[in-house]
């Protein structure tokens, strides 16, 4: 099975070899280099004059990528660390999504790469699940594939499909995983929605109703593996579903699948309160109302800095036992 | 020569009379939100896009942008006049207003500074498409403090890229004089850079447009970027009534209008001529709108 990040090179490698409006940009991102976390790693090499290393300058090289996708190209931006995005904002919010929308005629199909997340000892300005401050902007697509999904064919699922801003977000520990399928004990589908974008539906049991539905995206997949393996031999029947579009979130595929299991927990890694979290419960609570067993409980990783010491960064990032000690929860409501 | 001025006086003037009638019509009602007129500021806006080709040359523009946009699609008058009144059938659909208007190859937007990078990737589509084509941006002095715009001059430099920075001088912000806003000349800015820069009169359309043709042309050899810094004055207010500076300061300055130094080269003849052709567009423009 190929991995996370082979996958993403391999898009990347497609959409180059196949169009020719595709220009990579960022920092560090040509060889022999290929990007702090390898993801364009040998393609400058392949496709020479296609990829442009930029100043650091965030701002700035946003700015440049919607110039770029504003006159005919498709501009796919790296920036290194998601926690950058902050610097970037501007160029997101008050340009690249008002030129698709305020104007008439005119599209910005400008797509934003970012690794986000922690678990790697990058410390509080490195480590942060930052796409919780682009969540709700109009005329914005937000995309986090998971290791159930393969990113290299949503890359291109989203050059095809496109022609407004995406905001591409990589979890760091995703890239080393190997992408999941099917086991004896996991049954994973792929349930496409109209545009061609991919819910992951994973469950650890075969034949009756489900017990719990849990709901999140990106990073976190890391952890189901072994989450619902355990679960399974302890007889809980867990539906996980994870939509790689977070935002516009596709709240009509989540729903039946909530509605069937009666209760649901939600889980991101970003930080507690006014999170993705947060805003699909609420989703669910005004279509689903009266129709839960209990209220659904929300799973995130702790309100503060994220520290660089291993123990103390584990103690406030969400977990598979925080996800598992949750589900218990939901589950002891009588 | 002549022919060319009369041409110059009739597009400012025009641009003046469109504006001048904004300002009206702000006070009547008619309008909502805001306007920023470049009284005063004209000849910025004519010498510069009179130099370039529209056909394959992009403007960026700013707030202070319905100049620019006239004289660079002077055919989608009554569109950006539809689009300021925020009817349905403006060049944005009512949308964007005043300060965000965009028909072919403009684009304008109302963050300072923050099209200076986009229009440095235009520069760069331009580059990469071996168009030969031009990437015009303007700001304002004010807008000089914005760091994005440094960003910006360092790329179109490293890249080199077919890039003009217009700096439109008139040495206030707001209501900030630009000597509380910045510790150097904005004339040393972008040679730092590696920027090659000219600074002209910015109300002496001729010299803007000259040096504009001059740069332009430069340009379409080398594809590399300019900055061109023009020294000029907002005549008008901020936006509407919101000027606080002394009335000898604006008296000194209306001396220089840009559209008073032509009526002196101009016979009186051609002036009023010129001037009754602009004051009829106008007030047909008025009547398609139904606005007296
Ligand atoms: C990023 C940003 N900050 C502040 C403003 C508010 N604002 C609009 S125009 C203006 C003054 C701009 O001065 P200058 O750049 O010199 O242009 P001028 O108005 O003189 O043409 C200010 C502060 C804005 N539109 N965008
Ligand atoms: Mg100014």
């Amino acid at each position: 099975m190929p991995t996370y990040l082979k996958e993403l090179q391999q898009g990347l490698f497609t959409l180059l070899t196949n169009d020719q409006r595709i220009i990579l940009l960022g920092e560090d991102i040509i060889d022999p280099y290929g990007g702090a976390f390898k993801v364009t790693a040998g393609l400058s090499t392949q496709f020479p004059g296609r990829l442009i290393t930029t100043p650091i300058a965030e701002a700035g090289i946003t700015g440049v990528a919607v110039g770029l996708a504003l006159r005919g190209y498709v501009p796919i931006l790296e920036i290194m660390f998601g926690d950058f995005l902050t610097l970037c904002a501007d160029q997101i919010i008050n340009h690249a999504t008002k030129f698709s929308s305020m104007y008439s005629a005119v599209s910005c199909p400008l797509i934003i790469r970012s690794p986000m997340g922690g678990g790697r000892g990058y410390g509080p300005t490195h480590s942060q699940s930052l796409e919780k401050l682009f969540l709700g902007t109009p005329h914005l697509k937000i995309i986090s594939p998971s290791n159930f999904h393969n990113p290299g064919r949503t890359i291109q699922q989203i050059v095809q499909y496109e022609s407004n801003p995406v905001l591409f977000i990589e979890h760091k520990l995703l890239y080393s995983e190997f992408l999941q399928v099917s086991n004896e004990i996991i049954h994973v589908n792929l349930q496409s929605s109209e545009e061609g974008y991919h819910t992951a539906i994973i469950k650890n049991y075969t034949v009756g109703n489900p017990d719990l539905c849990l709901i999140s995206y990106g990073g976190t997949s890391r952890f189901l593996p072994k989450l619902l393996t355990d679960l399974a031999v302890e007889e809980v029947r867990i539906i996980a579903v994870l939509p790689e579009v977070i935002d516009p979130a596709p709240i009509d595929i989540l729903v039946p699948y909530a509605a069937a299991a009666r209760r649901v927990v939600i889980a991101e890694e970003s930080t507690a309160d006014f999170g993705w979290a947060v805003g699909i419960a609420g989703m669910l609570y005004e279509k689903l109302w009266k129709q839960l067993d209990c209220p659904i409980k929300v799973v995130t990783s702790e309100r503060c800095v994220i520290p660089t010491a291993s123990e103390q960064e584990k103690e406030v990032l969400i977990s598979a036992l925080k996800i598992e000690n949750a589900i218990m929860e939901v589950l002891s409501w009588l | 020569m002549s022919a060319q001025l009369e041409f110059f006086y009739e597009k400012m003037l025009l641009i003046r009379t469109f504006e001048e009638t904004l300002l009206r019509l702000f006070s009547q009602g008619y309008l909502r939100g805001t306007v920023h007129t470049c009284i005063g500021q004209e000849a910025c806006a004519v010498g510069i896009i009179a130099a370039l080709n529209s056909e394959q040359d992009t403007v960026c523009s700013n707030h202070r942008g319905h100049g620019h946009f006239l004289m660079f699609s002077e055919q989608n008058m009554y569109g950006l006049f539809a689009e300021i009144l925020g009817l349905e059938s403006g060049i944005c659909n009512g949308k964007g207003g005043s300060q965000h208007l965009h028909v072919t190859n403009f684009y304008s937007n109302g963050i300072l500074g923050g099209m200076v990078p986009v229009a440095t990737g235009i520069a760069l589509a331009h580059k990469l498409k071996k168009e030969n084509a031009i990437s015009v941006v303007f700001v304002g002095d004010g807008a000089m403090a914005e760091g994005i715009i440094y960003e910006s001059l360092n790329m179109a430099a490293l890249w080199q890229l077919p890039l003009l920075l217009v700096v439109e001088q008139n040495q206030i912000a707001q209501s900030t004089p630009w000597t509380l806003e910045h510790g150097s000349i904005i004339e040393d800015r972008s040679p730092a850079f590696g920027v090659p820069r000219i600074a002209v009169d910015g109300n002496h359309v001729e010299s803007v447009y000259n040096t504009a043709k001059e740069l332009i042309t430069q340009m379409r050899i080398d594809n590399a970027p300019r900055c061109l810094v023009l020294h000029t004055y907002r005549l008008g207010p901020h936006s509407k009534g919101d000027d606080q500076r002394s009335s000898t300061e604006l008296a000194m300055n209306q001396e220089k209008d840009p559209l008073k130094q032509l009526e002196i080269l101009l016979t009186q003849q051609i002036v009023t001529h010129i001037k009754m052709r602009c004051q009829k567009r106008i007030s047909d423009m008025l009547t398609h709108f139904l606005i007296s």
